[in-house]
């Protein structure tokens, strides 16, 4: 017998059950197809500029910055000016995003863009994010070629862009949307919920900044 | 793994007496607890979601053979492939093959409390694989040859300076006059050394905080990165989880996820919650191209169905070990077993059996704090009681205290006889200690007496006290 047939096996054995019952099946059928929130907090329910500030103020209490432009067309010189401030090079990797693509970066000619997946070289990369969630100021990011998940964790200074239109309050907002962009039951390779740059405390407890991923998470939210 | 829970006492002992190990447990004592206590204050929802997460668990509980079916077809229709294992050497072998037919030479691990469980390193390594750990404490106590003392803190009995000492000992190639007085450079360091394997690895193993049915996703959650590095660089991705990681549905996942980082770091959130499902899509420019869960037994359809089945909620958040007294006392290695604290004093037999970790169930001073702070609300204290009645049962328990069990069974059987005994004894110990109201030996009692005085009766039972009360009582009306 297959180890899947013997745990298989046990498990009913333990139960009590043969995995035929029809009141048991049924029952998680629904709830798989349902996919009902259990408990969403109070704290995210909020309007649009509601969820905006609530994003920035939770993003920001975990060491991200946050700046926010009126249009896409902002967001080049809002790269350049954060790099100088940063002392960073005037170049970055990022994906085949077309909200990347279509932005003027003839408004920065010193930028420099590489694209494609990061090998741990680049200094800094830049990503959209498909949603944030205000309840804990968390980016959600969607692996594929338009944004390579190496770029999410390789560069020391991650930059993201994210529409206002797309802080939600809460995770299951988002799941909603995902299962409307890729379909119910199906998921991207890697979904990244990002909340501030890496870190760690495995030394006496001391929080530092910068483990494995960046060091800086630079959020650019648009509109 | 190195199981010396049978030498529990012996371990504790040497624990009180270790100076480096006493300084490194302040910082649990302080840290966790008060984090823990300001992010569950900041949202009124908390005791909501602990029982919203506790129904969560106990239905997938009730249901895991349908959900575990359903996850698995989520899983090979994303292109992925289940192996279950029904033992510890099962899952050891799977993971062994996966990696000699990818000609593996190394592995980068994320943290993985079933990796450690299943000894996963030592066997990978006997057979020409080298695991590399890549969460930071993991990383130190690999280096240390040691194993972590606490699930969510590995390395929290070592202090700054022996991790200074360690990295100055196994990285050689760099220079001997750096400076690495502080964190951040002892960090900066781990961080260049790790970048350079995680390029180089073959295969990279993580664990899962859950395996999701909806969608046949496994996540992972950390802050340094590391896990979410192993999971996308290297051309193999390996899962191991227990049976008991599975949940119905994202929202599920996510009822959880608000009540885990909390509960273990007094975050709201870890920095990454990374999803993984299936291998890399045709046009990804990165990923694995092989995805593999491997999902454990180990003792716990055991505990299904059983007394115990309620600690199969389990979310290893460490809060319960963060708020032990006895924990705080001895730190994580004295318990001798792969979980320390109060959730490895009821899995640890379960999964090691009753015979070698027997002393660990009576550990406790039963104060509650564990359930009280448990964001799953297992009953961790009754659980215990109810591996000390086993303990009592097979016979494993110390010579005189089932001898002692066994006379007060007897002499409670019979209250007339209980009566006489217990007045007796009442009488002589109470004109014993009457001078000075306690006692600083007393036969039998030792192990009390050695640490504190015993109070002295006064002379009678709380029944004959009873009875006189009622009398006078009577008489009065
Ligand atoms: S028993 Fe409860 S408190 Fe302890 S690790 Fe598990 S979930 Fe956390």
């Amino acid at each position: 017998m297959s180890g899947r047939d013997v745990v298989l096996r046990k498990v009913r054995r333990a139960l009590g059950v043969t995995g035929e019952e029809a009141a048991r099946r049924s029952a998680v059928a629904e709830r798989l197809k349902k996919s009902e929130p259990n408990i969403i907090p109070e704290r995210g329910k909020r309007d649009r500029e509601g969820r905006v500030a609530l994003f920035r103020e939770m993003a920001e209490a975990v060491s991200a910055t946050v700046e926010r432009v009126a249009a896409s067309d902002d967001v080049p010189t809002a790269i350049a000016r954060y790099l100088r401030e940063q002392n960073l090079p005037a170049a970055f990797r990022a994906g085949a995003d077309p909200a990347i693509g279509a932005l003027p970066w003839d408004r920065e000619p010193n930028l420099t863009r590489l694209s494609g997946a990061s090998d741990g070289r680049d200094t800094v990369g830049l990503s959209c994010a498909i949603a944030g969630v205000a309840e804990s100021g968390t980016l959600v990011l969607v692996s594929g070629p338009d944004n390579p998940t190496t770029i999410n964790f390789l560069p020391d200074a991650h930059i993201v862009m994210l529409s206002a239109d797309d802080i939600a309050g809460d995770y299951e907002t988002v799941w909603q949307r995902m299962r409307e962009r890729f379909g119910a039951g199906k998921a991207p390779r890697t979904v990244n919920l990002v909340t501030g740059p890496s870190r760690s405390a495995d030394i006496e407890q001391t929080l530092i900044l910068g483990a494995h991923g960046p060091r800086a998470l630079h959020i650019i939210v648009v509109g | 793994m190195n199981l010396t829970a049978d030498r529990f006492k012996d371990n504790v002992r040497v624990a009180l007496d270790d100076d480096q190990l006493q300084r490194a447990l302040t910082h649990v004592r302080s840290n966790f607890i008060e984090r823990r206590a300001k992010a569950v204050d900041a949202l009124p929802e908390f005791e909501a979601l602990r029982e919203a997460a506790r129904a969560v668990k106990d239905h997938a509980l009730t249901h895991l053979d349908l959900y575990l079916e359903a996850y698995e077809t989520r899983v090979a229709e994303s292109g992925g492939h289940v192996h279950y294992a029904e033992t510890a050497a099962d899952a050891r072998d799977v993971i062994l093959n996966i990696c000699r037919k990818a000609g593996a030479r190394t592995v980068t691990k994320g943290k993985s409390m079933i990796a450690e469980e299943v000894d996963l390193n030592n066997h990978l390594e006997a057979h020409g694989v080298e695991p590399v750990e890549t969460d930071l404490g993991e990383y130190i106590i690999q280096l240390r040859g040691e194993v972590p003392s606490h699930i969510i803190a590995p390395a929290v009995h070592v202090n700054q300076d022996q991790v200074e000492a360690d990295f100055r000992r196994v990285h050689t190639h760099l220079a001997a006059e750096r400076d690495l007085a502080e964190p951040t450079s002892l960090l900066a360091e781990a961080r260049g050394v790790l970048r350079d394997r995680f390029l180089a690895a073959d295969v990279g193993i993580t664990g899962a905080n859950f395996l999701v049915a909806e969608t046949g996703t496994s996540i992972i959650v950390t802050n340094e990165g590391n896990g979410d590095l192993t999971q996308i660089l290297p051309r193999i991705h390996i899962v191991i989880a227990s049976i008991e990681k599975i949940v119905p549905t994202l929202e599920d996942a996510t009822t959880i996820l608000r009540l885990l980082a909390r509960s273990a770091t007094g975050q709201d959130m870890s920095v990454y919650t990374t999803l993984s499902t299936g291998p890399r899509r045709p046009d990804d420019p990165d990923g694995p191209d092989e995805y593999h869960v491997v999902i454990l037994d180990n003792g716990r359809t055991a505990m299904l169905g059983t007394e115990f089945q309620d600690m199969l909620r389990c979310i290893r958040c460490g809060a319960c070990m963060n708020h032990c007294p006895v924990y705080h006392a001895v730190g994580g290695h004295a318990y001798g077993a792969t979980y320390p604290g109060p959730m490895g004093q009821v899995l640890d037999p379960a999964i090691f059996g009753l015979k070698a970790t027997h002393d660990l169930p009576n550990a406790s001073t039963f104060c509650g704090r564990c359930e009280s702070v448990c964001p799953m609300k297992i009953p961790l204290p009754k659980m215990m009681r109810h591996w000390r009645d086993k303990e009592f049962e097979r016979g494993l328990s110390p010579a005189p205290q089932r001898w002692g069990i066994r006379a007060w069974a007897f002499l409670a059987r019979r209250p007339a006889l209980y009566r006489l005994a217990t007045g007796l004894m009442m009488r002589a110990l109470g004109n014993l200690g009457s001078d000075r109201g306690r006692f600083q030996m007393l036969p039998f009692a030792g192990g009390w007496t050695a640490h504190r005085d015993l109070p002295a009766p006064e002379g009678r039972t709380f029944m004959s006290a009873y009875r006189a009360k009622a009398q006078n009582k009577g008489r009065k009306t």
